[in-house]
């Protein structure tokens, strides 16, 4: 607490409660041990399980702790897993895997479909957007356990497969198991259909709020419906479009818990494994029974390096300074 | 008529886009009332995949014993998160002391951060504290992890709350921690149900972190119940999958035709300041 925001108040606080009003009365209002017992839980919680879990994350990813040398046999190795991630064969597959996973599912769901959805949506009578907005987001709402079984029978091979009956009887062609030809198609349909949501509620609300007049000006000038968007709408909604962006290419770096459900990284030789997804099953649900707790916080730590400084980069551009104004109220 | 037809058009595309979503819906209805289904079209109809109810599905534990642990889940979680966080937002939102700034970038910077990735440090830390394969372990960590969200909207609830009223209370003599509960709470009252219910949802849809740090399967809640199902080779039967399905499936639906627009803001992560 600096002495001056101490005068402050009590210059405040005495003006405030008039004549009848004494500095005495007004001392609660300090905040001394206040703060502790308003935040005193949640200090404690994210100390537990955001803070600890990080640096712990970086002590495991320098030891070779695996169920193998769980009994206090495991050593101090430095570098070595990293040394191990670099060399590895399998590091350019998933690595692969993992720009191929966000970069199709940002492109088209996340942003392009949001984009698309959020447009259609304001253009048409307002019960109607709201409508359709619901639907879309009940792929976030639903279970992720519920969700995958029907991503999954949707694309299962004929005769119950949803896709394969609707492609053999109405447009005539094979019936196929969809998800085991194309695994990564899925993956990314599967996810997408969820991440659209997020973009979908910021750029509709974004697009509500420019003035109706911009769009008029234009439609009488003669500009199309395409000119309107892609020279009015979008330029002025270029912050929630980079902040859509940026938030979910951290989320989606990171998400692993569908992709486990659909596929659980396969078919076959790492088709669909992600990096989260890799180091989950390396450090926690190895089927080779020898789970590696070193390696996996290796490669976790990588992401989780990744997810601290895209934040800190993020909070400087979001304008971060407009988001932790003082507050009011102790300005008295 | 070309107007009329132009009219038209974004609602045929976004018929064209949003039925695929739905269809799947509508697979889980008619499956689940089935003996088998091709497609969309049902074969025999039947109550039989409803017979969970009453009896448990081979040597698994009974629903109701499956219900009762998800409920043991995810209630302490709503409530621990709403209390939790609308007391951090409200020291957020109204007191000034040392350290606020660096704590609420701290908060914004835990929301962004992708929390999965602490999973394999969180599983020794539950250990630690002996709380591995206990559901107030699951408790905990779910907590946590939804906490940078659930605070940073009670603080923007309280941000828009006038504190004229709160200003009377505590000139009158209230403590602070007085007035926060019985003037500031009620007026942000629905905040509180939104964030509780928003929470209570996750809880009740978990997997991947109860799934992870249970082992004990009388305690696991439904969503990995559902997937240890659809997981046995022995038991691939999609008309009771879908029948327990829509049996975890229904209650999120009613919650959500009831509160939609509050949590349609919830979901965008109430994001103020990035719009």
């Amino acid at each position: 607490m600096t002495s001056k925001s101490n005068v402050a108040k009590k210059g405040g606080a005495v003006s405030l409660s008039g004549p009848t009003g004494s500095g005495k009365r007004m001392q609660h209002l300090r905040s001394g041990f206040t703060p502790l017992i308003f935040l005193g839980p949640a200090i404690i919680l994210v100390l537990l399980f955001f803070f600890l879990p990080v640096i712990l994350t970086v002590l495991i990813s320098l030891t070779d702790l695996a169920t193998s040398t769980f009994a206090g046999r495991w050593h101090f190795v430095g570098l070595g897993n990293f040394e191990r991630m670099y060399i590895s064969p399998y590091t350019i597959k998933i690595f692969t895997n993992t720009v191929t996973y966000v970069i199709f599912t940002l492109v088209f769901f996340s942003v392009g479909m949001a984009l698309v959805i959020s447009l259609l949506t304001t253009s048409i009578n307002k019960t109607a957007g709201a409508i359709f907005r619901a639907l879309w987001l009940l792929p976030r709402i639903t279970p992720a356990v519920i969700y995958i079984i029907m991503v999954q029978y949707m694309l299962a091979d004929a005769p119950s497969g949803i896709l394969s009956q609707f492609v053999t009887t109405v447009l005539g062609g094979q019936a196929k198991n969809w998800l085991y030809s194309y695994p990564m198609v899925a993956v990314i349909v599967a996810n997408g259909l969820i991440g659209t949501s997020f973009g979908m509620i910021i750029f509709t609300s974004a697009i509500e709020s420019i003035p109706p007049e911009y769009i008029m000006a234009a439609r009488v000038d003669g500009a199309s419906a395409w000119q309107i968007i892609w020279r009015i709408t979008i330029p002025l909604i270029r912050w929630p479009l980079l902040f859509v962006t940026a938030y979910q290419t951290l989320s989606l770096l990171a998400s692993f818990e569908q992709i486990l459900l659909l596929t659980n990284g396969g078919p076959g030789f790492y088709t669909t494994e992600v990096w989260a997804l890799y180091a989950y099953h390396t450090a926690l649900s190895n089927y080779l029974g020898n789970t590696e707790f070193g390696f996996g916080s290796a490669l976790a730590a990588v992401l989780v390096v990744i997810g601290i400084v895209a934040s800190v980069v993020y909070l400087r551009v979001f304008r971060f300074n407009e988001m932790v104004a003082e507050p009011k109220i102790e300005v008295l | 008529m070309i107007q009329r037809l132009r009219s038209a058009i974004p609602y045929i595309l976004l018929i064209l886009l949003t039925t695929p979503i739905l269809v799947g819906y509508v697979w889980l209805i008619i499956s689940s009332l089935s003996v088998r289904t091709y497609g969309l079209r049902p074969e025999g109809l039947t109550l039989e995949n409803w017979r969970f109810l009453v009896e448990p599905i081979r040597s698994r534990p009974s629903i109701w014993q499956v219900l009762l642990s998800t409920l043991a889940f995810a209630i302490p979680l709503g409530l621990l998160d709403v209390t939790i966080s609308s007391a951090a937002g409200y020291a957020l939102s109204r007191l000034r002391f040392p350290g606020r700034r660096m704590f609420l970038s701290f908060t914004i910077i835990l929301h962004a951060f992708p929390s999965a990735t602490l999973l394999i440090a969180i599983f020794f830390v539950l250990r630690a504290v002996k709380l591995y394969d206990s559901i107030l372990g699951v408790v905990l960590v779910s907590v946590s992890l939804s906490l940078p969200l659930g605070i940073w909207l009670m603080k923007g609830f309280y941000d828009n709350v006038s504190w004229d009223i709160e200003m009377a209370a505590l000139i009158d003599g209230c403590s602070r921690l007085r007035t926060w509960w019985s003037v500031v709470l009620p007026i942000i009252r629905p905040g509180l149900a939104a964030l509780l219910i928003f929470s209570f949802l996750g809880g009740w849809g978990a997997y991947i972190i109860p799934y992870t740090f249970l082992v004990t399967t009388s305690i696991q809640p439904i969503s990995v119940f559902l997937q240890s199902l659809t997981g046995d080779y022995t038991f691939v039967n999609y008309g009771v999958i879908t029948a327990v399905g829509l049996f975890q499936l229904v209650p999120v639906l009613i919650f959500y035709l009831f509160t939609q627009r509050y949590l349609m803001n919830l979901y965008s992560g109430g994001m103020k300041g990035g719009g």
